[in-house]
């Protein structure tokens, strides 16, 4: 096959496109120009992250001896994963922009401009496992090192996407990869793994968001900030410089000074952007036992009833789960109870191994028998 | 893989075999042309030769040709060197005026010495085929002549290949006894170049786009014009330019620039027709095609050309995987396409600046090049036409 390998220049793409070669494919590697920022290298700014990695994937690429070339998705990228990170923190969910951009950017741009320049295949440095399935479809599979496993981030991926993707890395564990690399002679073997947002260029995603945002701010001050509130009383417990600080389920840096009565640690339960009203309380209230998602995407067949597992966020454990679908709608209800969900969040369904597909969570509904029943507010639950 | 044709000619081209022969002959010479020893002047010999050789090729005196590491060197001396020696001669003289269609070795040291408060530069327009607008450079330079330190205009621009009206330029700043320099990397070898009849104070070139070696070129500078250092320590280059001389390369620069001198017309011919030939062939072709740029006054290898509604990296991509080797103009050190500041300041928006392809051919360049580019062409902007649709339309 024709395949595009993209080289995002660390160690997984790079050992991906070689191995792709390995496999007897054409390869060509092509470097993602995500950034708008690299237009002001000239003036000094600090875009090089950009160009360094640029270089490293062309390095990569000289190694294994195949063509290369960047391609500028940037304004692709800014409008479906960046504009949509900052819509979805400025409505009070919590997205993730890496399922985003493999969805938008990396298997459809970038696929959809490969497969008419010719190629029949996207290769990347994912962990995860294609395998045909009894009915003839492609499967997609947790890879075999759960430890890396990235199944979670293509659980967005249609069988369409998943038909021309390739996962070389899927069967291997992450020091095996490093190991590879080094035999190879890529000098990328030694690179750090990469953990925060990529367009967050300094990780703190807060700060990042409080400029970004500021335009939008529901305060005269261009501020997000507000007040911390006991949920079960009401009471006003302190202020904070902005919503952006806070994810549900987050117990520490909350700086409240005041003990709660019983002494025992508060948890952020809800945050809403409009009001800027942080709400607190205690452990026992963050657990989840139903949860709500739209935008369903789906990796084959679509179930309309599946007694399997759910994963909530990029490294979160499996939660046992009955799940029932409704066109667009997903119902999810959790045997496991789950804390710290937000609304914004990816709920992806397995069935063992599998993946069977994803949801974006628009409600939760905290376990009945605490206090209060659905928290579904008017910030919350939003189309 | 397929056989290359080579068509970045502007990119740089290959050495001439004459330029080879002169550089190879002279590596494994030892001799600094600074010592004083036979082996140092005989080094020093082969460097004053070379000079006399270039400077009599380009109508220059040896002495105003300075040897430097080439064309951006050649650019950032002459801006920030001829600027600062004239303004500590006449404090008043702080303006700059240039076009818009530079290339980044004049922009980006014009725009340093903006920003730091050095000159006041002006940048002025050119129309749509990138010629400069000779009533706007008259204006600027009339609206206060006192004021200006040094202009610079390109004698050929790198993308389009249009010929700028260089004399007119250099007649009316002579009014003025303003300081002209060009950029003529692109022009040596491919229109006829003479220095002292130009009536340009300073001139730019480099060895690596007219069959030389790279790594070496020259500023021919007038020697009555004052020029600060850049590069300070030994002086070699008439206190202007330090570095130990490199004499096989510059050897092979002189063997080049004698050369495509000397050839310049019959090059000019011959490799024109096969640009023309190029250029209606590939508009059979791809019938929306238009070409860039003065459609007369244009360097003989350049065929600079738009293919409307799609991306030329997709174009360049697609040739490349069949051997085509050209470019899109604007490369920039990260590989990320920005829309050519050439074809912006042609009036083009960003989307017809990414159309763009620039074919150069140069000597090497045959009729089979031309007919591998007329075979490709058709099925590579079908193609990449499909990709910029499917990019057009909403991610599902």
């Amino acid at each position: 096959m024709k395949v595009v390998a993209a080289m995002s220049g660390g160690v997984d793409s790079a050992v991906a496109a070689a191995r792709a070669v390995d496999a007897g494919h054409e390869v060509t590697g092509v470097h993602l120009a995500l950034s708008r920022n690299p237009a002001s290298y000239r003036t000094g700014a600090r875009g090089c992250c950009t160009i360094e990695d640029s270089n490293d994937a062309r390095r990569a690429a000289d190694v294994i001896g195949i063509p290369f070339y960047v391609w500028d998705l940037s304004e692709r990228f800014h409008a479906d994963v960046v504009t949509d990170f900052m819509d979805e923190y400025a409505a009070g969910r919590t997205p993730n922009p890496c399922l985003r951009c493999n969805e938008r950017i990396k298997f459809a741009a970038v696929l959809d401009r490969a497969l008419a320049l010719g190629f029949d295949a996207v290769a990347t440095g994912h962990y995860a496992q294609l395998r045909t399935g009894p009915d003839g479809l492609i499967e997609l599979h947790r890879a075999l090192d759960h430890a890396k496993d990235q199944s979670y981030v293509l659980g967005v991926l249609t069988q369409e996407q998943l038909a021309h993707s390739l996962f070389p890395l899927g069967d291997s564990r992450k020091p095996d990869v490093r190991a590879e690399a080094a035999r190879r002679g890529l000098l990328v073997a030694d690179k750090p793994d990469s953990h925060d947002i990529c367009f967050v260029a300094d990780g703190d995603n807060a700060g990042w968001l409080r400029e970004k945002l500021a335009e939008r701010s529901p305060n005269p001050d261009g501020g997000w900030g507000g007040r911390i509130v006991d949920d079960a009383t009401g009471e006003v417990l302190g202020e904070h410089e902005g919503t952006f600080g806070f994810t549900i389920g987050q117990r520490k840096g909350l700086r409240i000074d005041r003990p709660a009565p019983d002494g025992k640690p508060r948890f952020v339960l809800d945050i809403e952007p409009v009001t800027g009203v942080v709400r607190v309380g205690a452990r026992e209230r963050l657990a989840v036992d139903r949860i709500e998602g739209d935008r369903a995407r789906w990796c084959g067949t679509v179930p309309t009833r599946l007694e399997g597992t759910v994963q909530l966020r990029a490294h979160g454990g499996e939660h046992r789960a009955v799940v029932e679908t409704d066109g667009d709608l997903v119902r999810i209800e959790l045997l496991d109870h789950a804390e710290g969900i937000a609304p914004g969040q990816a709920a992806v369904i397995y069935d063992g191994s599998r993946v069977v597909g994803s949801a974006t969570i628009t409600a939760t509904h905290r376990v009945s028998g605490t206090a209060g029943v659905a928290v579904a507010g008017v910030a919350r639950v939003s189309s | 893989m397929p056989e290359t044709v080579y068509l970045d000619h502007a990119a740089t081209t290959p050495m001439l075999p004459a330029a080879i022969e002169a550089m190879t002959g002279h590596l494994s010479e030892v001799g600094n042309a600074s010592s004083l020893h036979g082996s140092g002047r005989r080094a020093r010999r082969l460097v004053e030769e070379s000079r006399e050789t270039i400077a009599q090729v380009l109508g220059a005196r040896p002495g105003e040709v300075v040897f430097t590491s080439g064309g951006t060197e050649s650019d950032n001396l002459a801006l920030k060197g001829m600027l600062w020696a004239r303004a500590a001669q006449d404090p008043r003289r702080t303006r700059i005026l240039s076009t818009a269609v530079e290339h980044h070795a004049v922009l980006d040291p014009l725009d340093w010495l903006a920003r730091r408060g050095h000159a006041e530069v002006e940048l002025l327009p050119v129309d749509s085929v990138g010629r400069l607008d000779l009533d706007a450079f008259r204006e600027s330079l009339e609206r206060d002549p006192d004021s200006v330190a040094l202009v610079s205009v390109m004698w050929a621009n790198n993308e389009v290949g249009t010929v700028q009206p260089v004399d007119e330029v250099v007649q009316l700043a002579s009014d003025y006894r303003v300081w002209v320099h060009t950029d003529a990397v692109q022009a040596v070898g491919a229109v006829p170049v003479d220095f002292a009849t130009s009536g340009v104070d300073a001139l730019t070139f480099t060895g690596h786009k007219l069959g030389g070696p790279y790594g070496v070129g020259a500023l021919v500078v007038r020697r009555e014009v004052e020029v600060s250092a850049l590069l300070h320590g030994g002086g070699q280059e008439r206190d202007i330019r330090s570095g130990t001389l490199n004499p096989p390369a510059i050897a092979g620069l002189a063997a080049a620039v004698e050369h495509a001198a000397k050839h310049q017309a019959e090059h000019a011919a011959r490799v024109s027709a096969l640009r023309d030939d190029l250029v209606a062939r590939v508009l059979r072709e791809v019938p929306d095609a238009h070409l860039h740029g003065d459609p007369v006054g244009r360097l003989p290898g350049n065929a600079h050309l738009g293919f409307p509604d799609c991306e030329g990296d997709s174009l360049l991509m697609l040739l490349d995987a069949r051997g085509i080797e050209c470019s899109t103009g604007s490369a920039c050190s990260a590989g990320v396409p920005q829309p050519s500041h050439v074809l912006l300041a042609m009036g083009c928006d960003p989307d017809q600046a990414r159309h763009s392809l620039r074919f150069s051919l140069g000597h090497t360049s045959t009729a089979a090049d031309v007919d591998a580019v007329v075979a490709a062409i058709g099925p590579a902007v079908e193609r990449a036409r499909v990709a910029a649709r499917r990019a057009q339309s909403p991610a599902q």
